[in-house]
Formats: C-alpha cells, structure tokens, sequence
C-alpha cells in the first residue's frame, strides 16, 4: 500500500506545474483512486456497521455482507446500554455548557484587551496539552475520593471539560481575533457596559466558533475513556465508552451487540462529520495549528 | 500564538517567547483616564478568572498534587487512614529499577515512533494525492475523517474484532487469498502484538496528519511550482525543493503534536490487548495506570506519570518553537 501511496507526489508536482489543463476522463481516474483509499480506510467502519447486523450466535464468522439484517444485536445493545447512553449524553451536554461558558469569556479577553498575564495564559493552555491525562486521573481520584464526586456526573463533567476548555479558549480566541474592533468598540461608544457588548455584539457574532468548539467539546466529552475508567468504580454512573470496554473486557461471544453499541456510540461523530462539515474544517485546523 | 506576541507586559516565561517580536498595541493612557483604566483591567480580568481557576484546578494542581503524591507511600490505606508517610525517592527507585520499566521504556518508544512514522507518510502521500483536482474531492476526504472522529474505545473494539484470531476480518482475507493456512494471532502473539497495535493507531492518526498537511499544502503559492518547472523542478524534483522546505513548519507541528499525544495513549492499548500479552504492548502511561488503578500503589503511579511528563516536556519545549516558527513565516 505505502509504493502506491509514495507515488502521488511526483506525479502531483508534475501536472501542478504543467498547469490546471487535465481531461475531464482523468480527473474521474483520480476519484476511483480516492474511491479505493477510503474504501481501505473506512472498512473497519464498514465492518463494525456490518457486524453490528449479523444475528448473533447462528454463526461463527461474520459474514461479508449483511445480506438478511438482524437487529438483535441492536436490541441487547439498548437493552443494556440505554442508560450508559443517557448517563454519555447527559455528561457531554454538561461537558458542553459548562466548557462555553468558562472559555468564551476567556476568549473574549484574550482577543480583545491587553491583559497582564494574558501570554501566561496561552502558554498554559499550550502546556496543558501535554500533560497525560494519567496524570490528571491519578491526582483527580484521590482528590474527588475526598471531595465525594467519585462516581459522580458533575464529577465526570468536570474532569471531561478538560479536553474541551482548552481547546475551546483556543477556537474562539483565534476567531475573535479576526472580528473587526470597530463593531465592539461602535457598541462600547453607545453606552454598552462590557457585559452588554460580549453579551449581545461578540457571542452572537461569533456563533460559527461557538458552534465549532461546542461540537468538538461534546464529541472529546462523549469519547472520553480514561476518566470514566478511572473517576467511576461502580455502575451507578457509567459512561458507554466504559460499557464498551466493559464488553470487550470479558470473552466476547456475541460480537454483533458489541459492535451494535460500537455503532450507537459513533453516532455523534458521524453527526458531526455529515452535518458540520465546515465546523470540522475549521476545528481541526483551528486548533492545531494556529 | 500569535496573541502573546502582542502584550508587551506578559509575564512569566512567555514573555520570554513574546520579547522576540517588539509588542505594538497597548497605548500609554492619559494620566486622568488611568484610573477608569484601572477599573477597566479590573473587568477584563473578571472574563478571565473562571478559566484560570479550572485551569489551575485541572492541570496545575494534578501536577503538583502528582509531584507530591510521588514521594509519598500512597496506598489504599491512605484512603482511609489519610496517612501517605513521606519515602524520599523509593517511588522513582522502584519504578526505574523495575524489570517492566525498560520494556514499558522500549515500547513507548517503538509504538511512538513507529505510530508517527506511519501516519506522518501516509497522511503525507495522501495529502498531496487529494491536491489533485478532481470531482468528489471534498467529500471524500472528509469522509477520511471518520476513524479520528470516532470515540477511542470504539475503534478498539472493531479492530479487536477485525484482528480476532480465529474469525477476525483480516485472517478471513488473508486465508481466502490463500497467503495464510491457520489464523495470525495478532493481538495474543507477544512477537505480533506491538506491531497490531501500532498499525490500528496509524490509522487513526492519519486523519489528522492529512487534514493538516492538506491545510499547509493549499498555502504553498503555485507560482513557485510555475517557476519551479521553467527551471525544470517538476516531479520529484519539485516536492523537494519546493513543497518540503516550504512545509517544513507544518510538518515540524504536526510530528511534535503527535509524539506528545501518542505518548499518552492509553485507550487503544488497554482496549486492544490491555498492555498484554506478557507485557508485550505495555507502554509507560498503560503501566502507570496499572500501578495506580489495579496495584493501587498511587506513589508509584504518580512517579511512573511524572516520568511521562518529562519526556513529553522536552517535546513540548519542541513544540513550542515550532509552533512559534509556524506562525512567524
């Protein structure tokens, strides 16, 4: 796979150089070519939609195709995951809520004023992204064992808002940054206090951004293994990433439920992948790289 | 970034990366506004608080309270009798001197580098491959995006199942092409493991090094590619003289962005082969883990995690350059 894949760079420098002149016939090539690299690509998802629609039990192999679709699998799955499914939507909307408002304030004023220690600030969200989450978990439990939030949801929503803060602060501020002065600055003339303008100029001005981290916060909060591995001890509150490991834990023999709840849990991120697009664009480069 | 290269009076060390570029903004007040201005800065500070408060509460006490737990014998006793008697360097001793450490060392190592390498070259080709124009383009490479967006422990469990010894997906294939007779036991081999492991977190991260590098890429002008190929820089040629080092800072963020994040994976490992078989794909964060959440010595847990800090600080000093490089061109 990796000779095929090494060979697009000479012939892209090539036909770039040579100009945008490419027959239509060749064009339509390159997209059987990108057809057969995400075929390749995606075939785990393909086989975990594909397994999750096979009647459990009757056969040892999974078959290629689900030529008669049996939703067993998908009526174990809800059967006993439905609340872990309730318990993983419940903390990522807190997750949500909670890491908006902490971090669109932040934003706001790390974009727009001069504050003293504000480079102290980014360089700690940058620093933040490099300590293992280990590490946090490992402090975190005997800290929420004293406190009373093991096992807790806002103890979860707390500890998932983690991931989502920091990145966060940085997908909004970068927005921010762009937003002409002028329109906050029109608004502060006109008497607006600095609640009034963020509240009714800046946050309905930055919806995209808003939008942005919100769905990537509740996607890093839905996903989040470690610290509902390590902040949980009983089933009271179990996250489904936990119901999962918790399946695959043990001998598995009934695969098609685990991959049924495998599907269930991938829906947000295929939400967020068909319908926010550009949301992820910018995401996924927003944060990284500026 | 690019924000605390405008604040003149930031403190701490980022000033220090600041001072490099002279501050513009911050305008000297008149004498009679200064103390509205004062108010001002008083108001500004207030947007700011909540984030350093959580800030502080999630990232700089976890790793202060990690710093102290670590010279302590910090048990499940400790829970209840709130007794951590302070053992000096026993922790570290312990942990270092332990046979699993230098495997857990050399695996951290080999699942990282072989982990970035994987995603780095593929993501690469695939990046410049989706510089083409041609129709379907933008759908379908974002529908590449899929295996980064799925939630860690669900790709585990597809893998586990496609990698299963005796009616996984792969063995299926590889035996109705008539390469394998009996099944590979890719995930209970302690020879094959490691290697599992690190080709299912290869595809995960190819995503992210496509989207990215796709992202540097469209910045490249095309008339240095029209210049290039008078002076005859086409093929091969071109990408070395002119794609690579105009690249060069994405590549050096997305490389040292990686390496911080593979060296604290922990989901795909403990869902694919929870650090077996043997110890076999048991990497310095899944041992830390260990001793914390299933040995329940927290002490040692926490000097194993502090080891991990370190090793991703001297990446994160990397990062930081990098990125401050990235933004500067």
């Amino acid at each position: 796979m990796t000779t095929v894949l090494k060979a697009p760079p000479l012939r892209r420098a090539g036909g770039k150089a040579t100009g945008p002149k490419v027959t239509g016939r060749k064009n339509w090539g390159y997209t059987a070519l990108a057809i057969f690299f995400l075929a390749i690509m995606l075939f785990p998802v393909y086989w975990m939609v594909n397994a999750s629609l096979q009647p459990n039990g009757t056969t040892l192999e999974t078959s290629w195709f689900p030529v008669k679709p049996d939703f067993t699998g998908y009526a174990t799955a809800i059967n006993e995951q439905a609340g872990n499914l309730g318990t993983s939507l419940i903390i990522s909307l807190g997750s949500v809520a909670l890491s908006l408002a902490i971090a669109a304030p932040a934003a706001y004023a790390l974009a727009y004023f001069k504050v003293r220690g504000a480079g102290v600030v980014l360089f700690a969200i940058l620093i933040s992204q490099m300590i293992p989450g280990i590490v946090v978990a490992n402090a975190l439990y005997t800290a929420y064992n004293d406190l009373g939030l093991l096992n807790s949801i806002p103890g979860l929503i707390l500890a998932d808002s983690a991931h989502g803060i920091p990145f966060a602060i940085l997908i909004i501020r970068a927005f921010m940054n762009g937003m002409p002065a002028s329109v906050i600055e029109a608004a502060r003339v006109d008497g607006a206090g600095h609640l009034r303008a963020f509240w009714s100029i800046v946050l309905p001005l930055s919806r995209n951004s808003l939008i942005t981290a919100g769905l990537f916060t509740f996607l890093f909060a839905w996903s989040d293994f470690l610290f509902a591995l390590t902040l949980t001890t009983t089933e009271a509150v179990r996250p489904v990433t936990l119901g999962i490991f918790q399946y695959i834990g043990a001998y598995v023999n009934d695969w098609s439920s685990v991959m049924a709840t495998a599907v269930l849990a991938s829906i947000p991120a295929i939400v967020l992948l068909v319908a926010a697009q550009k949301y992820i664009a910018a995401g996924t480069t927003g944060g990284a790289v500026k | 970034m690019s924000l605390a290269t405008d604040l003149p009076h930031s403190e701490g060390r980022a000033s220090g990366e600041a001072a490099k570029t002279p501050g513009t903004g911050a305008e000297k007040p008149a004498p009679r506004r200064r103390s509205r201005q004062r108010r001002e800065r008083l108001f500004q500070w207030l947007f700011l608080v909540p984030a350093v408060v959580y800030m502080t509460l999630f990232f700089g006490y976890p790793v202060v309270k990690n710093v102290v737990m670590s010279f302590q014998e910090y048990t499940t006793s400790t829970f209840f009798t709130g007794e951590a008697p302070w053992v000096g360097f026993t922790n570290y001793v312990t942990v270092l001197q332990s046979s699993l450490f230098s495997t857990s060392l050399i695996n951290t190592a080999l699942f990282t580098i072989g982990s970035i390498l994987g995603q780095f070259v593929i993501g690469l080709a695939l990046a410049i491959f989706f510089q083409r124009k041609f129709p379907l383009n933008g759908i379908l490479r974002s529908l590449l995006l899929l295996p980064w967006l799925l939630p860690l422990i669900v790709s585990s469990a597809v893998w586990r199942w496609i990698l299963d010894k005796d009616s996984g997906a792969l063995n299926r294939f590889l035996g109705d092409l008539g390469i394998i007779d009996t099944g590979i036991p890719w995930l209970t081999s302690t020879s094959l493991a490691l290697i599992a492991v690190v080709g299912v977190n290869i595809w995960i991260g190819i995503p992210f090094n496509l989207t990215i590098l796709y992202g540097g890429l469209q910045e490249i002008p095309d008339e240095l590619y029209e210049a290039g190929s008078l002076d005859g820089a086409t093929g091969w040629k071109a990408f070395r003289n002119i794609t690579w080092p105009m690249l060069r800072p994405v590549v050096s963020v997305v490389l040292v962005l990686g390496v911080v994040y593979t060296l604290k994976v922990l989901d795909i490992i403990l869902g694919l082969t929870n650090g077996g078989p043997a110890n076999s794909t048991q990497t310095i964060a899944t041992q830390s883990y260990n001793l914390s959440f299933h040995e329940f010595k927290f002490g040692e847990g926490a000097a194993l995690g502090n080891v991990l800090v370190i090793i991703s600080l001297v990446f994160a000093v990397l990062y930081l350059r990098a990125s401050r490089r990235a933004v500067d061109e």
